[in-house]
């Protein structure tokens, strides 16, 4: 941000201003289409969505003003989310069983894959590529791959299973396999952490490991107490980043199981969808909105807190 | 986990072999690791050139006997495929067009630019980062639809064409590392401020422009929430909701949604290829995806 050099203050012919006031006026012109963007589709998209939550609407009949007659509850929508929405429970149980689960376990297969292809192995650009690849294709398409593996008759799945003589797990067609397969799926798009974690497994200084070598550490031993400790902030920007995206699961709920069977899928964004685009209680559904938006802050704060105790950055920062 | 097991003095043998079978270990694993996570890949293009008798087979038929296209046609003809695949092509170019056009002016505003309150508005764009995409969703709703743009391609392009916080934040940083000699020559020799983006900053950040346009290009062609919210005929949807119908309407035909899936995935894996370079520095630089 050091954009000091010296400014000539020489007026620009005619015009009145200084050179620096032209660039000042500029400035904030080349920005205008963020400052737009800023005003209305964040700051006030957000002040709106607070303030939406206060109310009702379809928005064909007009908007109903909660702290008013008849309801006199300026919380109203929030009171009803949480004592009488049949699914918000049920769908906050299976956001965090999905976050809780799905995060760890992705960023443990991508760590594990990322020091697979660290050790100098032959074709290691070929290896990136086919793991990166899966990651590539989000949304849709996947859902539609991964419906067919897991087909409990037909699919990769069944031939799995009884290769060791089992039955198949139902997966998408079942009440307790469904969330499991769409953890299934969100591992198979680990290869963007797995990228980064390469990438700062490349940047892990090599005479730090060769001291401890030679201090008679084995290879174990390097990883756990050098390696690991080097990356331990690319591990906390991805479980940041990971827990914010899994806290929002719902393309791969929608499309496969459209929160089903008998809600064992359903999250809080596929509740807020149907709330607010298929229900049409826009006011409702901005409370949700905001209640998922406190869980995310306070968790990704709680993650944030904890870092001191087990990031470890090498150039400082510790107290 | 490395190759160097054995580094005190043993008995050579014991050593070779304490080594060999790491290298055997990873090598193994890595392969192991390799099928499973391309696999799905084999299996769908498999399944898309199947005879409809093979696709359910117990146990599957790894290689089709016969390679049979149907599969490619049907979705065609029962849903207009063609059609969807001219509005994602259109949603994607001016999108990524938008973007890079928008996100690089303000880029250069706040790289190489003097303004009162740039460094306070830059901090303030950094944080609406942190804020899910879904309290936004529902306000920028009500608000295109007051303006009657709902099953109008606006509400994906506009927040694009005014530039997107993200993009403006990698690209920022990346000009940030042209040496500022470069403005001040141009500056003495009468280049005004916005010759001096289109003809000095913008052809020196081509890397990061390249790794933007890549990234505005698979999170349009692979954009599924926003479209589904503003998109309600038939004829404006675009590929990922028309597999999400074709999903719904005939969830029985793996055929034809594995051909789909196929010729949805082909342009991204061609442009990963073309660019890989760029797409691997994207994700390292930015370290965020979709």
């Amino acid at each position: 941000m050091a954009t000091v050099t010296a400014a000539p203050a020489t007026r620009a012919a005619g015009r009145g201003l200084t050179q620096r006031q032209v660039e000042a006026v500029l400035g904030w012109v080349f920005a205008l289409p963020y400052v737009i963007h800023f005003l209305v589709l964040d700051v006030g998209a957000i002040l709106f969505a607070f303030g939406l939550s206060f109310f009702e609407t379809d928005l064909l009949t007009g908007f109903k003003f909660m702290c008013a007659p008849p309801v006199n509850d300026c919380f109203d929508n929030y009171r009803y989310l949480f004592t009488e929405e049949p699914l918000f429970y049920k769908a906050l149980t299976n956001t965090a069983l999905y976050t809780f689960i799905s995060v760890p376990l992705a960023t443990t297969l991508a760590l594990l894959i990322a020091v697979l292809l660290n050790q100098n192995i032959k074709g290691q650009g070929i290896f990136r590529t086919l793991f990166y690849m899966p990651a590539l294709v989000t949304g849709v398409a996947v859902a539609i791959v991964w419906l067919m593996v897991l087909q409990p008759d037909y699919g990769i799945s069944a031939l799995v299973f009884n290769f060791f003589g089992l039955k198949s797990p139902g997966w998408f067609w079942s009440e307790e396999w469904a969330l499991p397969g769409l953890m299934l799926i969100s591992l198979w798009g680990a290869g963007t952490n797995m990228l980064l974690y390469l990438a700062g497994l490349q940047s892990v200084p090599t005479q730090l490991q060769e001291a401890a070598r030679i201090d008679g550490a084995n290879s174990v031993r390097v990883f756990f107490s050098i390696t690991l400790p080097m990356l331990t902030p690319t591990i906390l920007f991805n479980v940041i980043t990971n827990m914010i995206a899994s806290f929002q699961i719902f393309t791969s709920s929608f499309v496969l199981t459209n929160g089903g069977p008998n809600n064992a899928t359903i999250t809080m964004v596929l509740l807020l969808y149907r709330k607010a685009f298929q229900n049409f209680h826009f006011g409702y559904a901005s409370s949700i909105a905001w209640v998922l938006f406190m869980i995310i802050l306070v968790l990704a704060l709680i993650v944030f807190r904890s870092s001191n105790r087990w990031v470890y950055y090498e150039g400082g920062l510790r107290r | 986990m490395s190759a160097i097991a054995a580094y005190r003095a043993r008995p050579m043998s014991a050593e070779r072999l304490g080594r060999v079978f790491w290298r055997g270990l990873i090598y193994v694993l890595t392969v192991v690791l390799a099928v499973i996570f391309t696999f799905p890949f084999f299996w769908m293009v498999s399944s898309s050139v199947k005879p409809p008798s093979e696709i359910m087979a117990m146990p599957p038929k790894w290689i089709p006997s016969t390679i049979v296209l149907s599969s490619y046609v049907s979705p065609f003809t029962n849903l207009p495929f063609l059609l969807f695949y001219r509005n994602t092509v259109f949603v994607t170019l001016m999108g990524m067009l938008g973007v890079l056009l928008s996100s690089s002016l303000v880029a250069f505003a706040f790289a190489r630019m003097r303004w009162p309150g740039r460094d306070k508005f830059f901090i303030l764009m950094l944080a609406t980062l942190m804020v899910p995409n879904h309290v936004t969703l529902i306000p920028t709703y009500v608000f295109y639809s007051k303006l009657d743009w709902i099953n109008t391609f606006l509400p994906l392009l506009v927040p694009e064409w005014t530039g997107s916080p993200f993009i403006i934040f990698l690209m920022r940083q990346y000009m940030m590392t042209i040496p500022l000699e470069m403005d001040d020559a141009a500056r003495i020799d009468g280049c005004g401020w916005f010759r001096l983006y289109s003809r000095i900053i913008v052809p020196l950040s081509w890397p990061v422009i390249g790794v933007a346009a890549i990234y505005s290009f698979t999170y349009h062609w692979n954009a599924f929430e926003r479209p589904l919210i503003y998109l309600n005929r038939l004829e404006l949807f675009t590929v990922p909701l028309g597999m999400a119908v074709l999903k719904s309407r005939y969830s029985t035909d793996f055929g034809a949604m594995m051909a789909m899936a196929t010729v949805s995935i082909i342009p991204v894996l061609i442009v990963f290829f073309l660019a890989q370079r760029y797409f691997i520095q994207g994700v390292v630089v930015s370290g965020v995806k979709g």
